[in-house]
């Protein structure tokens, strides 16, 4: 029960661990002001950081398992109902600490207190799922299971393109499209615009773009 | 060395430099960036040396422990987790900061500056996230950010409902002034 991976594995999730905290923490996300401003829409370095990771990363996972590199997917089985929920359920708590998991691990070197409690909080949080568990296994953590067809096989660890049946490409062309529009705006970069929606008049009826 | 001493870096160079991080985590370590099973194992972990039998009973606990599935204890996650610290840590010295916090500002504007007040609510809500991380399979990381990239349906789904509870759940705290103290 208690064994260790092999020493590689080891060394790649120390290496791993590392680079990720330490971009964290220089990204600002390791800060409570930063997470729950970006739930108060008043900072959106957390999106910012996100988006462009999200991005950078399935275009890359893309050309890689498109050159037929030996990539594996590691997709999470579409089961809605229980996703929604924890998906709810942790939005709650996240609020209330003021960080996610990785980074509420990360503050701790970034010098907050706080995150102690915290983690011993999310500590205690997995063994009470684990208890609860045996009661809802059958039950509520199979509800709302969406399952496709994928390459002969019937699963539920789908994408949008086994889903809507497209080109992978297609969606993440949409995705980084739709991203590049939101930092634009949110960069203020239409702010010096504006849509005329009445003839002009002495009382002006001209509104503007407010970007933030 | 210039670059490593700035205090903060440009969030899309971050960005970026995380979606790449995920290149080589699943095209050269066939992993996918996550963090929130270890903390149910570290769990287990103590549960276990309290009462190793209730461990081996439990149905989660034996899908979180499965050797012949390659799931251990010490894997590549659970070094990535404790490592997280250490990665902030130096990026934080590097450029000498010594930022240090108990209650945050925005916290203390509205609950005030009482310490135990905060522990016990942060706990809580540490308890409360990861039980929703279990419950949905995934974090910010292994859903947002992994699922995100794979264009997953479990994490846009996971995603989109975390975004609006916690945003709901920020301005019940806190409410719209409290946009004036983050």
């Amino acid at each position: 029960m208690f064994d260790f991976a092999s020493p590689l594995t080891i060394f790649y999730g120390i290496l791993t661990g590392l680079v990720f905290g330490f971009l964290l923490q220089k990204g600002d996300v390791t800060r409570y002001n930063v997470i729950v401003g970006q739930f108060l829409l008043r900072d959106f370095t957390v999106l910012k950081v996100m988006l462009t990771a999200i991005v950078t990363g399935a275009l890359g996972l893309l050309a890689m398992r498109s050159v037929g590199l030996d990539v594996p997917m590691h997709l999470k089985p579409a089961v809605l109902g229980p996703v929604a929920v924890g998906g709810v359920i942790f939005g709650v708590g996240m609020a209330l600490l003021g960080y996610c998991p990785g980074t509420g691990v990360a503050a701790l070197g970034d010098g907050s207190r706080h995150a102690i409690p915290g983690i011993l909080g999310m500590v205690v949080g997995g063994a009470i799922f684990a208890e609860v568990f045996p009661a809802i296994q059958n039950g509520f953590m199979k509800a709302g299971d969406v399952t496709c067809n994928v390459a002969g096989a019937i699963t539920d660890k789908i994408t949008f393109a086994d889903l809507l049946g497209v080109s992978p490409w297609l969606l993440a062309g949409i995705l980084t499209v739709g991203a590049l529009i939101l930092f634009a705006l949110l960069e203020g970069l239409g702010s010096k615009c504006a849509i005329k929606t009445s003839p002009d008049t002495p009382s002006g009826g001209r509104t503007t773009f407010a970007s933030r | 060395m210039k670059l490593l001493k700035q205090p903060r870096w440009n969030p899309y160079a971050v960005g970026i430099g995380i979606g790449v991080l995920s290149w080589v985590t699943f095209g050269l370590m066939h992993q996918a960036l996550g963090t929130s099973t270890t903390l149910p194992k570290v769990a287990g972990f103590i549960n276990g040396l309290a009462s190793s039998e209730h461990v081996q009973a439990n149905a989660y606990y034996a899908k979180l422990f499965n050797a012949d599935k390659g799931k251990v204890m010490f894997d590549w996650q659970f070094f990535l987790v404790i490592m997280l610290p250490v990665g902030a840590f130096i990026a934080a010295k590097l450029a000498g900061s010594k930022f240090s916090e108990k209650v945050p500002v925005l916290w203390s504007w509205r609950f005030g500056d009482s310490k135990l007040k905060r522990y016990a609510l942060a706990f809580l809500g540490g308890a409360i996230m990861l039980f929703g991380a279990r419950m949905a399979d995934g974090c910010t990381s292994g859903h947002g950010l992994s699922g995100g990239l794979q264009l997953a349906v479990s994490s846009w789904t996971f995603f989109i409902a975390m975004f609006a509870s916690g945003l709901i759940t920020a301005f019940a705290l806190f409410g719209k002034e409290g946009r004036q103290h983050v």
